[in-house]
């Protein structure tokens, strides 16, 4: 069952081939078999799971179908769940147990999936490895020895290893969709306001996204259109109806103007990442898509403004966590301020404290216009370049990441973490929405590491995303590989 | 030397929406702690605030009410700072760009003068809970019903230059916005509060002195306590050689002093950035056209039309028009006697004073408006004397009865006015009272101008009050320089 798709297992639900209790079960006992390896999950919500199971059955039973009842999906652990611990990766929030569900649980659990559990992150999402997880970094499926990316490093993880068969993440600079080349699945990030933020636990709110991440562009299309749309505890949420997006998935390619940005070719990008895009590329112009070179001229701005407006976001965000109503709070505080700074201290890892003090210094009085106000004035420039872009060509191609999956504690130094999104930050500051597919492989160590081709579209043409998607999947088969802990059985 | 005191204001006025800013939960006053913070108001991890449209047509009309520029887009800030009623970490305001641009509010001085103050502009933002420090044994106790209250902050020029001035301002916004209907302004219950910005410099010059910020005064009467206390600080400070230091002040009504709070090296650096999970708010013409409309009569429109349409003298309309309670108040008496100069008379008079005296506002009177009408017509058509007046009045203050008309039966105050029956009465007084009477007679006139107040004061008592003054003055005076 482990390896089938959402689609599938919807059919083989309502064909009667096994019951959604048996479906669970089997999950839950791989994830209790494997997990192990990979530290994916941060908790697993098994008894809440097959009680779900027991009630999507038994309306089965009743003959209803809803398309995604008792299917088990997993949620990256910033999402907001009733009743169940919300840690958000982070020491701080150990002690949470969130008293309300985000939007996106309320219309997950309304379509009838099941989450298994929460998912290992970057403290915050706060990391492109998920190294700064409290709960200790989860392993890359395809080879222990490196890192899964992040922050939605626990969703990537678990869906490649067929520990669960999708899962929600969410993409601030690049952390849905570098996860997912690193692991070898499909991830999307939604246009900005396409998904409600409500519930989400808040890192750089005017970058923050959530989408979906499963094995195929099909999956991916059929949760998006689940968890997208308006809504009105979230002003940013953009009232716009929500396309039928696996309707779209049968467009011809023919005709398609794909741009490639010269700017995502350049120094420091992987040999084997290099020639894995291009032969897609090829592939979709064996399709009927035309090609042509782009130019995004403001792309080397990407990551210096990135890292002045997404802590400055963060450092005021992260300022209600101050041990005063929840979260962690320091033992025996002798005043406010040492309760302040040790409850702080104490609960913050060390790039959720660097955040903090870049952002807390890019606001301060004499820093507000060099840095904040400047970033702003970049960030509408690299906005300017896409919209310019897509003037001229339909859809932008490129790699996700520069490199495959990099080994566990091989980056110590900030910067050349910060540098591993490179080609996925400017996709967040313009707030347009981005796909990755697995396109190929480079050699590993303990095993192959998979590569991402990633896909850029104008505001809102997510359809236009999957369908491209869709396309290249039914044309080649990268992503059906599975990685071998895949290929275990439980 | 001479010196000037310059004074700016900033009111925080709390707005009277039902629901608070950006949350759905009650703003009612006096709810058990926390029982009204939802968890938006909580901060919880996750939420996001969604702007209540309910404060913003508030702060609209309240701009349009001060004529001033209302700019198409105003932004929300946030305001970054730690407190423990605080529950984000930083209250979301408006610097860059308020939604109320610079306007004007007119003032009437004591002397009936009036006099423009300049407002800087005005903004929207959320109030903090309330940290109690009684009751909880070396602990602080947490109240967030507050947190998320929807504040507009009015920001004045440095354009008063007394207490006076600034008393007089802090009025004249509190009629407005109770005019608007858009707060409550009860400054009791901090609905109404006001930072006060002071400084002094010797006249004649033109750049400011150092200002000192007094937080959080909370009556008119404190606001100018607190500015006497502090220019004379300033003044005698300056002229003993000393230099005045920007500070934030306290004031301490029971000591009526105010007392340093912190210093500027010691102020916060807000880190004030533009709110990521809130829209600019743009407001198009259309909908600041259709505020306009729905805006109620102005204390300044009304105090015209009591001067020019009722005749009252610019001293009776400037305080009847003075608040929205008061100017109702007396449309209505005046509506139902049909006077409005004997209307403008009781409720200056008989009413003020007996509110005064309890310590009551007119909200609070125990005659309502409609009963006191019925009372002015019963004069104004001289169905009773004043001296009956006054006593319907007491019984209608004392609950004796629903209607003046029902308590001048009740105790047979109605004006004997029948000539015949008030002779009756001066007859028999006269023949009761013959040594009085012939003192009366040997008296020249000037004597008995004096002496005839004994026999109308008799007359009047035989009557129990009932009888016309007027007609016993003149009727005894017939009878008595005949006799």
């Amino acid at each position: 069952m482990h390896d089938k798709t959402l689609i599938e297992l919807s059919r083989a639900l309502n064909a009667g081939e096994f019951s959604s209790r048996e479906l669970i079960e089997a999950f839950l006992a791989r994830i209790d078999r494997l997990d192990g390896r990979l530290n994916s999950f941060i908790t697993v919500t098994a008894e809440q799971a097959l009680a779900a199971a027991e009630v999507a059955d038994a309306k089965r039973d009743g003959n209803e179908h809803p398309l995604l009842a008792g299917i088990p999906i997993a949620l990256k652990d910033i999402i907001c769940t009733q009743g169940v611990k919300t840690s958000c990766g982070s020491k701080m929030l150990d002690n949470f147990v969130s008293p309300y569900d985000a939007t996106i649980v309320e219309k997950l659990a309304g379509s009838g999936t099941i989450s298994l559990g929460k998912t290992n992150m970057d403290e915050f999402a706060m990391g492109s490895s998920n190294e700064t997880s409290f709960y200790g970094p989860t392993h890359n499926p395809w080879d222990l020895t490196a890192v899964p990316g992040g922050s939605s490093g626990g969703s990537a993880a678990a869906v490649a290893a067929g520990l669960v068969p999708a899962a929600i993440g969410t993409d601030t600079g690049g952390s849905i969709r570098q996860p997912a080349a690193f692991c070898g699945i499909t991830g999307l990030k939604p246009t900005y306001g396409r998904v409600s933020r409500y519930g989400i636990i808040a890192y750089a709110s005017s970058l923050d996204q959530a989408g979906p991440m499963a094995r195929t562009a099909e999956d991916c299309a059929l949760l998006l259109e689940t968890i997208a749309g308006h809504d009105l505890r979230d002003s940013t949420s953009v009232a716009r109806s929500v396309p039928d997006y696996r309707a779209e998935l049968g467009q011809s390619l023919s005709g398609l103007k794909i741009g490639l940005p010269r700017e995502y070719f350049g120094e420091g990008l992987d040999p084997a990442v290099d020639a894995a895009v291009r032969d897609a590329v090829k592939t979709y112009e064996s399709l009927g898509a035309t090609v042509r070179e782009i130019s995004l001229p403001h792309t080397h701005l990407a990551i210096p403004a990135y890292y002045v407006i997404a802590p400055a976001e963060a450092s005021s965000n992260l300022s209600r966590y101050d041990g005063v109503r929840f979260g962690h709070r320091c033992d025996n505080p002798s005043n406010l301020i040492d309760l302040y700074k040790r409850s702080r201290a104490e609960g913050f890892g060390e790039e959720v404290k660097r955040r903090i003090l870049i952002g807390t210094h890019t606001l301060s009085e004499g820093f507000f216009d060099a840095y904040y106000k400047k970033a702003q004035q970049v960030r509408r420039l690299i906005r300017q370049d896409f919209v310019d872009a897509f003037e001229e060509v339909d859809v932008l191609m490129g790699p996700t990441t520069p490199t495959p999956a990099f080994d566990l504690n091989a980056k110590k130094d900030p910067v050349s973490m910060y540098l591993q999104d490179i080609y996925t930050i400017a996709i967040n500051l313009a707030g347009i929405p981005g796909i990755t597919v697995p396109a190929g492989f480079a050699e590993g160590t303990e095993g192959e590491r998979p590569i991402g081709l990633q896909i850029l579209g104008p505001h809102f043409a997510e359809s236009q995303l999957l369908n491209v998607a869709h396309q290249f999947q039914q044309n080649t088969d990268w992503h059906l590989r599975r990685p071998a802990i895949a290929e275990e059985t439980a | 030397m001479q010196w000037e005191t310059v004074i700016g204001l900033e009111v925080h006025v709390q707005l009277a929406t039902r629901s608070k800013i950006f949350s759905g939960a009650s703003t009612a006053f006096g709810a058990e702690p926390n029982s009204q913070a939802c968890a938006v108001d909580l901060g919880l991890p996750g939420v996001l605030p969604v702007l209540n449209e309910a404060a913003v047509a508030m702060a609209v009309k309240f701009g349009l009410a001060i004529n001033a520029e209302i700019p198409e887009i105003s932004v929300f800030d946030r305001k970054n700072y730690f407190y423990p009623d605080l529950p984000k970490g930083y209250q979301t305001s408006q610097m860059y760009s308020p939604i109320v641009g610079p306007g004007e509010v007119e003032i009437t001085l004591d002397d009936g003068a009036t006099k423009q103050i300049g407002v800087h502009h005005a903004h929207l933002e959320e109030d903090a809970g309330k940290s109690l420090h009684e009751d909880f044994h070396g602990m602080t106790g947490i109240d967030l019903n507050r947190a998320g209250t929807p504040l507009m902050e009015i920001v004045s020029q440095p354009d008063m230059r007394s207490a006076k001035e600034a008393a007089a301002y802090l009025k004249a916004i509190h009629a407005i916005v109770t005019y608007l209907g858009i707060s409550d302004g009860n400054m009791a219950e901090g609905s109404m509060r006001c930072d006060v910005n002071v400084s002094v410099r010797p006249e004649g010059q033109e750049r400011f002195g150092t200002r000192a910020e007094i937080k959080n005064v909370n009556s008119f009467r404190f606001v100018e306590r607190a500015i006497n206390f502090e220019k004379e600080r300033q003044i005698e400070l300056l002229e003993d050689g000393g230099v005045v230091e920007q500070e934030t002040r306290l004031f301490d009504p029971e000591l009526d002093e105010t007392r340093s709070m912190r210093t500027k090296e010691e102020a916060n650096d807000y880190r004030y950035f533009p709110c990521p999970d809130l829209l600019p708010v743009v407001l198009d013409q259309a909908y600041i056209d259709h505020q306009r409309r729905s805006l109620p009569e102005l204390p300044a429109e009304k105090r015209a039309r009591f001067q020019d349409e009722l005749g009252l003298s610019a001293y009776d309309a400037g305080i009847l028009s003075s608040s929205r309670a008061m100017a109702d108040y007396f449309e209505v008496v005046k509506d139902v006697c049909g006077d409005a100069k004997q209307a403008a008379n009781w409720v200056q008079g008989e009413l003020s004073g007996a509110l005064n005296r309890e310590n009551l506002s007119i909200e609070q009177s125990p005659v309502a408006a409609r009963q006191l009408g019925g009372l002015v017509s019963r004069v104004v058509d001289d169905t009773i004397n004043g001296k009956a007046a006054k006593e319907v009045f007491q019984a209608l203050w004392n609950g004796e009865g629903d209607s003046a008309d029902d308590i001048i039966d009740a105790k047979g105050l109605e004006q004997v006015t029948d000539t015949g029956a008030i002779e009756a009465m001066i007859d028999q007084v006269i023949a009761d009272n013959p040594a009085q009477v012939t003192q009366y007679q040997e008296a020249d006139d000037a004597k008995r101008g004096k002496m005839i107040g004994y026999f109308v004061g008799q007359v009047m008592k035989a009557s129990r009050g009932t009888a016309n003054p007027q007609q016993v003055n003149a009727l005894l005076k017939e009878k008595l320089d005949q006799a």
